[in-house]
Parts: C-alpha cells; structure tokens; sequence
C-alpha cells in the first residue's frame, strides 16, 4: 500500500535556511503534515511545525506547497503525481522563527485594535435580543475563519508589497466585517477601516478567496461591502456637499 | 544556571490553558478587579485550544425549543448520564448557571443558530431529554472561542502564546508561581503569582486513536499532583463512540454527536440498526422501541414519540460498537457505520453538519449526503481530574484551581455531550473569580532560587545526553500501552501489565536524547511532555485497577456490572514522595429533595 516519496522542507532560520529533501513513506490517504511528521520522528526530531487539531478546524499548520499557501493537514499526498517532489516552505508573508514555523504575531496585533463589539441595548427587560436566522447567516460566514492566515501569505499587498504597517490584510478584513455586519452592533469601524486598516490597499484580485480553506468569500461578501460602506460614508458627493454646508 | 537566562513576570492571578476554561476564567479575573494583574498562558498560539474542535453545541437548559426544559431536568439528565458518581453540587451550579453563560457570550457577540421566532436555536444530543445544545452548525466551539478571545483581547489580559509549563512552586502551603518556556526561544520564564488557575484539558494524547492534538498530554493534572494536589475519577476516560477510521492518517479525528443529534442511524456490516439491542435498564422506557418511532421523532414529532437510540450516552453507544465489531459485525476497515443520507436531504446535511461534510470529502473521500461514514470508538476525554471545592474550583492547595476538563467531578463516571462546553463557562468564571478572591491574600509567597535553578537543569538534561531514545519513539511506546491496556474494555492482568510497561517506559523517558537547538524543538518538547503522560497514564491505570465494578466509561471484563456500593466511591490519587497512593473516599450523599428529584423526574 505505502510507497516512496519525496519531500523537499525548508530547513532553517530567518537569518540562513536551505531545502532538505527526505524520503517518506507515504500510506493511504496521507496528508501532507502526516509526512512532516513521519520526518520529525524518525529522521529529524527537532524539526519545527506547527499543528494542533489535524482536521482542518483550527489553522495552525499553515505552509506553502510548492509555492501555494495550503493547510498541510487538509492537503492529501495523492493530490500530487507519484513521481514529484513534494516541496514545503513556510508562509512568505511572515518572518521565519524555524524550519515551517513563521511568527504571526502580527495579525493578534492588529486584532487587538480592531474597536471592539458593542450591543445595542437589550431588546427586552431580561437583556436579550431577538436575532432571526437571515440576519446572522451574513456574519456566520465570516465567523468561519479559523485564522490560518493563509489568505495574509497570498495577498501581494503583505506578501510582495510588504506593506504590513498600512494594511491589516483580507483576514482582519473579515474579522472587522464579523461586528460591522453583526446585527446587534452599534460600533463604527470605518474610520479605522479606511486609515489605520488601509482597507484602499485590496483591489480586489481575489486571490484571498481562493486559498481559504474555510471556502469563506472573503473579496466578495467581506471587503467589496465594507468599502462600499466607506464610499456611502467619505465620497458621496451630495454628502460632501451637505457637509460642506453644515459644516 | 545563568540568571540571565530567565524571564520574571509577577501577576495576581496566571491562567495557564487557553481553551474555553482558560479564557473565561482570565475575562472574569480581570472583571472582577479592574486593578489586577491577569495572565494568560497557552501553549499554542491563540484561539488554537481544543475548543475550537468542539462540534455539536453547549448544553443549557434555555428553553427556547421546548419549554418543559429547565435545569433540574438538566441536572437529572447530567448525574443519570454520569451514572450517579458525579459531584451533585457541580451538577447543580452547571445546570443553573449555564443558560446565563450562554446568553451572555451572546451579549459578547456570539451569534448562535436562531429559532424561528430569533432566539437561540437548541439541538437534541445524546442523553438530553429535551433539545438542550445552542450551536452553530457544527463549530460551535469555534465560535466559542473566538467570542472569549475578542473578549479577552479587549480586557487588560497579558497573553503569553506558545508558551509550556514545566512546574508549579509552593512555599507554605500556598502557591507561589510557575516555570515555564517559550517555545520559540526556548528560554526558561518564571510567573511568580498567590492565585493560579489550571485550564490546560486532557489527557488524550496518552492513547493511539485519540480526537485529542498534541497538546492533550495531562500537563495540568500532572502540575498539580506535582504540586500535592488530589486527583480523582482518573479511571473515567470517555471514548466517543464516533472517530473517524479510515484512511488511518485520520483515524480518531471526531465525527460529532450532532451527526445522531440531526437523524443519523448507525447499522452494522448487515444493515442492522443495533442500538435498539443496547438498551441500558436505566434508560427503558426513555427511548423509542421501533424505528418508525425514532423516525417519527426526528422528523419533528417530538411530544408523541421518544428518541432514537443512537442517542443514548456516549459510555452506552461505544461499547455498543465495540461489541458490534468484536462480535464480527464491523464495516471493512474496523468501524461500523453512521448513516445520515438515508435520514436527511443533501441541503438539510450541508447546512446542519457543513463541517462533517467537508472534513469527510476532503479527507475520506466520502460524500455523507450520499453515503454512510465509517466510524469507531475515540479517545476524546477525560471526566477525572483535579479535586476542586465545588462553590470555588480551588484545589486541595491554596491558591491553585482547576476549570474545565482538567476540574474532576463534575461529569462523574460518563459525561453528556454538550455538556463540557456550558462547564468551561460555568466553572471558568467561577475559578477567575475566585482566584482573583484568594489573589487578595497577600503578595505571592517567595520561590527558593534553588527549586527554579533544579527545574531548569532537569528541563535541559536531555540536550546533555548521547546516544539516548528518541523521545517520539517512547510516546508511541506509552500509547501503545494504554490504547491495549486501558481501553474501552479493561481487567486485572492488562491494568498491571499496563503499570508494569509504564514503570518501564518512565526510565526510558528518563534517557531520551535531544538534538538540536533550544528554539522551536518539538523533539524537546515532546521529551518535556512525556513526564506529565506518564503521570496521568499511571494515575489512570491505577484508578482503573482499583474500581472493581463496570460503571460509565470505565468497564471491566472482570467485574462487568454496576456495583451499588462503589457508585459514590471516588478513587483518590495524591503524591508521597516519590509514590502514588490510591485511596478511596466516599463522597457526601445526595440532598433529599434532588435524590428524589432524579429517581422521580420533575
């Protein structure tokens, strides 16, 4: 059943690295982070990878196959010809920490300033709210993230332009459009949205929406809403106008 | 060992676990006093924690689906699926407070699955009367997590992400702090703290086909027994009737109760429905006799009819499924089948269960709107633990609590489904709470230069070593162990063997080698894990040996049936010296009025 394969990972730090390649053997149904695995145990103990639930519901194995940003634990070894060289690098858009592990911190970062949910006031004495299922479908969707930040590592906005202290990425783009789209907040985002999160840095090239593995549409339903909602809000000229006026 | 080397952080009250429990118990924590200082340690990144693997929902007694529900039922429910071990006062504070826990992550921007008339929806689960469990599809404990999380990060909460727990200190009787190090530096950090609450999960990376990640390797437990803290029901290990089993890269991977909860039947290899053979006399009466009845009631019609029987609790159905396939009657790849396509339409399967459709497509190539899933026992929880005051989760050492699953008694011999994600809210406020009480005792107490200096040193052995075991190797070892000894179905002879492999494998841990650099060395980390497996593999193994009856998740080929005399009998774990003890302890009876409450129903 099993047969021999090859898979080139990253070796290494921020600082110097190179691809080490390693024979596996690979059994049905294995997924990649399963070879990653079968390496740390018997060849190279103190190889770095990131895990945690193996099933595709918590984002922390996070990788590149062969330049694509995937969840290894989520990418089977068949999906490749027999004869090819599995190749695992660690995210692009991170600095490097070791092997396939990069340091994310940045994105808990610009979570945190995110402004935070605020409820309207109960709709009732005993503080609850009535909310119908066709309201909270929307952000449902959003709430799927699991934060692998894969779509962080393909946007050319971080991932070649670099531009992570002027645009907080597609990822926090949907964690923003969870609360804007909630049906119970009140809070305003779109201040933070338009400068400090950079939100006119997408133009929308979707590539975000392709490698969510949590198949979330984040171009579409997350971003194109909330820079209509920052148009309605700065450049409506008859807004302008009356502003102007009003003063 | 350098100074330099490590970092000194002093807070009023350190989290250690950052799961459902963890977080809960930080946001109260720091609520309750505006001035304290909280920490938050997890050991892997934030918003990872075995929450977020959490399928079918929190079970609370709201009432917004059927308004017979309230918590006395839910209670009933809880020590009659616990099979009358568990602690009656967690029970009762669980089913009482859990409603107000969910509504409020509701006020913190949860958005849960709606009623009609837009409350909070609630699904049928396994040994629930009532539909009991708020969720959101199937990841309900991912939207958990993520609400507590963007709670926390709002509240003055210290986060230390990546970060693992070697040791706790007491000094006079009280808790001092705890040593740790950063994974990716490996550098060593000490939280000096009076008030340290432990949130750190289970124990199920101990056995081979486990839902359980990395993480699961009894940190917590074996800290504070460690520390001369108590642990007990360690027998009690929940195998969840449904783990995925083929291809084997994902075998134990969870396939949710909700999956049964929504209609799905389970059929052995001759299309037998067999649940209906597995009737615990406990139970009879409670559930459908016929299948027309059970589909009666899953198609809606739930006054007139009872429950299917795959329904039954979760210690019931896999031992069903481990006679089933013991007996020949398995599906080719040693499971049995869980069958949803034939119950429910493709739209109702993607909606309800999206997350089970993806994970089997992906993953198995199987397409649950069309075809039956194989499935089999997993090892997924731990109902033991640490021994807490029930009011405070404060340990039997000052200053130190437990919430969550690494708390024992509150889910006594077999927990419900559902039920563990309304118990990290409950008792995770009440351990924040309260260790922000005892934070208020007086400055943490002084950790001896000394006890910090030997931690270090025995952290850092295995680099020294040449020509050592490979660490991952001896973690196979142990699981090999207990998933043949300490199984699903246990006895005498396999229980000491099991200690007699463990004593073994405890000086093979002692002379595994590490190669590498400190940073990011999972091969280290996995070698710092093994003391805390071999703690609690021990204390399970000993328990088991020492419950002489079949009761809950803990059954005995050798002494097969309930006896009525050990029913409140825990099994009590404590440290001396270099020894684990084992002593039994009766708990207090049952108040009248609940006794009757749970013989009689409301």
């Amino acid at each position: 059943m099993s047969e021999q394969r090859r898979v080139r990972l990253f070796r290494g730090t921020r600082e110097r690295g190179e691809l080490k390649e390693y024979a596996v053997a690979a059994g049905e149904g294995m997924v990649v982070l399963d070879a990653v695995h079968a390496i740390q145990a018997e060849q190279a103990p103190d190889l770095a990878v990131r895990w945690n639930c193996k099933a595709g519901k918590c984002g922390s194995c996070s990788a590149e196959i062969n330049g694509k940003p995937r969840l290894l634990c989520m990418t089977r070894m068949s999906d490749y010809p027999p004869d090819e060289t599995i190749t695992v690098t660690p995210m692009k858009a991170f600095p490097v920490i070791k092997d396939l592990v990069t340091d994310v911190s940045w994105n808990y970062e610009v979570n945190k300033r995110i402004p935070a949910f605020q409820p309207r006031a109960a709709d009732f004495p005993d503080g609850s709210w009535r909310m119908y299922q066709y309201e909270v479908e929307r952000p449902q969707e959003f709430r799927k993230c699991i934060e692998c930040f894969l779509c962080q590592d393909v946007c050319h906005v971080l991932r070649t332009h670099e531009k992570h202290s002027a645009f907080m990425g597609p990822a926090m783009l949907v964690r923003a459009a969870v609360y804007e789209m909630h049906p119970l907040d009140e809070a305003d985002r779109r201040e933070h949205l338009r400068h400090e999160g950079g939100i006119g840095y997408c133009n929308i090239t979707k590539c975000c929406t392709e490698v969510c593995p949590e198949s979330i549409t984040i171009t579409d339903n997350a971003i194109i809403p909330l820079k209509e909602r920052l148009v309605d809000a700065y450049f409506d000229p008859l807004a302008a106008l009356w502003r102007k006026l009003t003063g | 060992m350098a100074a330099a080397d490590l970092r000194t952080y002093t807070y009023d009250v350190v989290v250690i676990g950052a799961g459902g429990a963890g977080l809960r118990a930080a946001i109260e924590a720091s609520a309750h006093r505006g001035e304290a200082k909280v920490a938050l340690v997890c050991k892997s990144l934030l918003g990872k924690a075995h929450t977020v693997m959490a399928e079918g929902g929190a079970a609370a007694a709201l009432a917004t689906v059927m308004k017979e529900d309230n918590w006395r039922v839910h209670f009933r429910d809880t020590m009659r699926g616990g099979k009358m071990h568990n602690n009656w006062r967690m029970a009762q504070i669980h089913a009482q407070e859990a409603p107000d826990r969910i509504n409020e992550l509701e006020a913190w921007g949860a958005l849960f699955d709606r009623t009609p008339d837009g409350r909070i929806n609630q699904r049928p689960f396994g040994g629930h009367t009532y539909s009991r469990l708020a969720h959101v599809g199937d990841r309900t404990g991912l939207e958990m997590i993520r609400v507590l999380q963007d709670k926390a990060v709002h509240s003055n909460i210290d986060v230390h992400m990546e970060c693992t727990i070697v040791r706790l200190f007491v000094s006079g009787g009280r808790v001092a702090g705890a040593l740790g190090y950063f994974r990716e530096t490996g550098r060593f950090v000490l939280f000096r703290a009076g008030a340290i609450v432990l949130a750190t999960g289970g124990i199920g990376k101990g056995w081979q086909i486990t839902s359980n990640s990395w993480e699961y390797t009894g940190d917590g437990h074996a800290l504070a027994y460690d520390a001369g803290a108590e642990l007990l029901d360690m027998e009690f290990v929940q195998f969840h009737p449904t783990g995925m089993v083929w291809p084997p890269s994902v075998r134990g991977i969870l396939v949710t109760e909700g999956v049964r909860g929504e209609g799905g039947v389970l059929k052995n290899s001759s299309g037998e429905r067999f649940m209906f053979r597995y009737m615990p006399d406990m139970f009879k009466g409670d559930f459908a006799d016929t299948e027309a009845e059970a589909d009666a009631w899953v198609k809606g019609d739930r006054t007139k009819n009872r429950r299917p029987p795959e329904l039954l609790t979760r210690d019931v159905v896999s031992k069903a499924i481990n006679r089933e396939i013991a007996e020949g009657r398995g599906s080719p790849h040693g499971g049995v089948f869980l069958d949803i396509a034939s119950k429910q339409n493709a739209d109702y399967i993607k909606k309800k269960l999206p997350s089970m459709y993806h994970q089997f497509k992906e993953l198995a190539h199987v397409d649950i709107t069309k075809d039956a899933m194989e499935i089999g026992p997993t090892t997924h929880y731990v109902m033991g633990g640490i021994k807490v005051d029930a009011e405070t989760q404060e340990a039997t050492v000052p200053g130190l609590f437990a919430a969550g699953e690494v708390g024992g008694g509150m889910h006594g011999a077999n927990r419900l489904g559902g039920n563990s994600l309304s118990d990290l809210l409950v008792f995770g406020r009440r351990a924040g709470l309260h260790a922000a009480e005892a934070a208020k005792r007086g400055s943490p107490p002084h950790i001896s230069d000394s006890e910090v200096d030997v931690t270090m040193q025995e952290a850092l052995a295995p680099f020294e070593r040449a020509g050592g075991e490979n660490p991952f190797a001896v973690q196979s070892a142990l699981q090999a162990v207990m998933q043949r000894h300490a199984g699903i179905i246990r006895d005498q002879l396999g229980l000491e063997t099991a200690l007699a492999e463990l004593d073994k494998l405890k000086i093979r841990a002692l002379e595994t080698e590490v190669t590498g650099s400190r940073e990011y060395n999972p091969g280290w980390h996995t070698a710092l894990d093994l003391r805390s497996l071999l703690i609690v593999s021990e204390a399970t193994a000993r328990a088991a040996l020492a419950r002489t009856e079949s009761r809950g998740a803990h059954t005995r080929s050798d002494y097969p049936d309930s006896d009525e005399r050990q029913a409140r009998e825990q099994i009590v774990i404590k440290k001396d010296g270099a020894r684990m003890t084992v002593r039994h302890e009766s708990q207090p009876p049952i108040p009248a009025d609940l006794a009757k409450l749970i013989k009689e129903g409301s």
